[in-house]
């Protein structure tokens, strides 16, 4: 991502000419804490994937279910909503 | 130099508005409105002036009507008073923070409850922290020079902010008095047209008014600061190409007769013109006293007031609003707040005068004066006092 601009470098006003320049902002910057998956416990159901509010959570090539860290929020839904709770929260570092 | 003729001073405000050639004036016709955008609304009507007037269902859609306009590329202007001015107030910011240079004049009036629309200006102080420059004129031939120099400032590619023009509402507002109108030629000479760095435009799309997440936020808010507070040059600068133009020549702080005087009123508006008198009138009684009158309220000129302050030995501050459970009034605040780091401060003594449309007469000017000589003559600094307030 490029470096944040200074006060200096705004223009008056901030109006925006780039299309679809709200894509450069990530939503998952203020995640607390992200979900973690035992895959050995997971059934595939697609539970946690059905429940995203932010619909993140996709399946991988073997099929297991992985959140989409640019975009998650750490609302802990998926974790909630598990069928086999084989989905734990964990605490993101400083 | 243009011709000198009785006016309404409403009336003159629509037709300096008219010499800026404005393309867009919204406004919501009702009490308390002025005859400002009513005749306006006449000029337009009759063919007199080429614009849209647009009559709109509220304060609030009045003042986003001149955003989206301004934004769009049009000149805008439009006026308000009291109410009025608190209905527009969510709109006010969103003016500012997108660095829309609409022209907006406010007849000062104060507001309720109870029910009252006349003068004072607890309207536009409710509306300090807006993030508009603002300056006060005092009358009308002021308030006539003073909204197309407001455009000039306004619109200048280093400054891109929203203005308000107040003017005294009913003491000013409502009075006939004697105008020197500009000349087509003079207007010309002094006021570029609009032409703005970057504008709505449907074949050239910008985004206006986007979110800022914490991330940008902080910075837009100094960048916003930085650019009232640099647009002081600006100010001065068009103030002396006015002077180059008509004559007349303006100042962020201005003084009458206090050259020499140990105890100087400070006032802004209208009123000052009442205090001139009660200067006179002291002055050929032998007393050393003088008028300091603030012209510019944002920028707040901290230099500017501490020259023309500092080294006195009393001043009358003299408010039109009153912070209510508060410290006073809120020039008396900022005058103070400006003095506090000189090594020696005068003392200021604090009158709220002229709450609610009460008069305010040459005779009030003498009591306060008397007052001030006691604290100069060593007694002790009063607190704020609502002059004539009856207990």
């Amino acid at each position: 991502m490029a470096p944040l601009p200074g006060w200096k470098d705004l223009p008056p006003g901030c109006p925006i000419q780039e299309p679809l320049s709200a894509r450069n902002n990530l939503t998952g910057s203020w995640r607390s804490a992200r979900p973690i998956w035992d895959h050995d416990k997971c059934v595939r159901c697609g539970v946690c994937d059905l429940f995203c509010p932010e619909a993140c959570i996709k399946p991988d090539h073997e099929g297991l279910y992985q959140a989409n860290l640019d975009y998650c929020k750490g609302c802990g839904i998926c974790a909630q909503e598990c069928v086999t709770q084989c989905i734990s929260m964990k605490q993101e570092e400083e | 130099m243009g011709t000198r003729i009785g006016k309404e001073v409403s009336i003159g405000i629509a037709e300096a508005a008219m010499m800026a050639d404005v393309d867009v004036v919204s406004a919501y016709p009702i009490t308390p409105q002025t005859h400002v955008v009513e005749h306006l609304s006449e000029l337009v009507a009759d063919g007199h002036l080429d614009a849209e007037f647009v009559p709109v269902e509220s304060e609030h859609t009045a003042m986003s009507t001149c955003c989206g306009s301004v934004a769009a590329g049009a000149r805008t202007f439009t006026a308000t008073s009291s109410q009025g001015l608190a209905l527009m107030h969510e709109i006010l910011f969103i003016a500012s923070g997108m660095r829309l240079p609409i022209v907006m004049a406010v007849a000062n009036r104060s507001l309720s409850a109870p029910i009252s629309i006349w003068n004072d200006h607890g309207d536009v102080m409710a509306e300090r922290d807006t993030g508009w420059l603002q300056v006060f004129v005092e009358n009308g031939q002021d308030a006539y020079d003073h909204i197309l120099w407001a455009f000039r400032v306004a619109e200048d590619h280093g400054v891109l902010l929203p203005i308000m023009v107040n003017f005294d509402g009913f003491i000013v507002s409502h009075v006939v008095e004697s105008l020197e109108e500009w000349s087509p030629e003079e207007v010309r000479r002094f006021l570029p047209p609009y032409d703005p760095p970057y504008r709505l435009d449907v074949d050239n799309p910008w985004t206006f008014g986007p979110v800022g997440i914490p991330d940008i936020y902080l910075e837009t808010r100094k960048a916003h600061d930085e650019a009232l507070l640099g647009a002081k040059a600006t100010m001065v600068k068009a103030w002396s190409e006015l002077a180059d133009v008509v004559g007349r020549q303006y100042y962020p702080v201005e003084q009458y007769k206090a050259d020499d005087a140990d105890i100087v009123f400070l006032s802004m508006g209208g009123i000052s013109e009442t205090c001139m008198t009660a200067v006179d009138e002291l002055r050929e009684a032998g007393k050393k006293v003088g008028l300091v009158r603030l012209r510019l309220w944002r920028p707040f000129p901290f230099d500017e007031v501490k020259a023309a302050l500092g080294g006195r030995k009393v001043i009358i501050a003299i408010d039109r609003a009153l912070s209510t459970g508060g410290p006073g009034g809120p020039v008396a605040s900022e005058v103070k707040a400006a003095l506090y780091g000189l090594e020696t401060r005068p003392q200021v003594i604090e009158f709220i005068a002229g709450l609610g449309g009460r008069d305010v007469t040459v005779g009030d000017f003498k009591q306060m004066y008397e007052k001030g000589a006691a604290v100069a003559a060593g007694g002790p600094v009063p607190g704020y006092e609502l002059l004539g307030v009856r207990a």
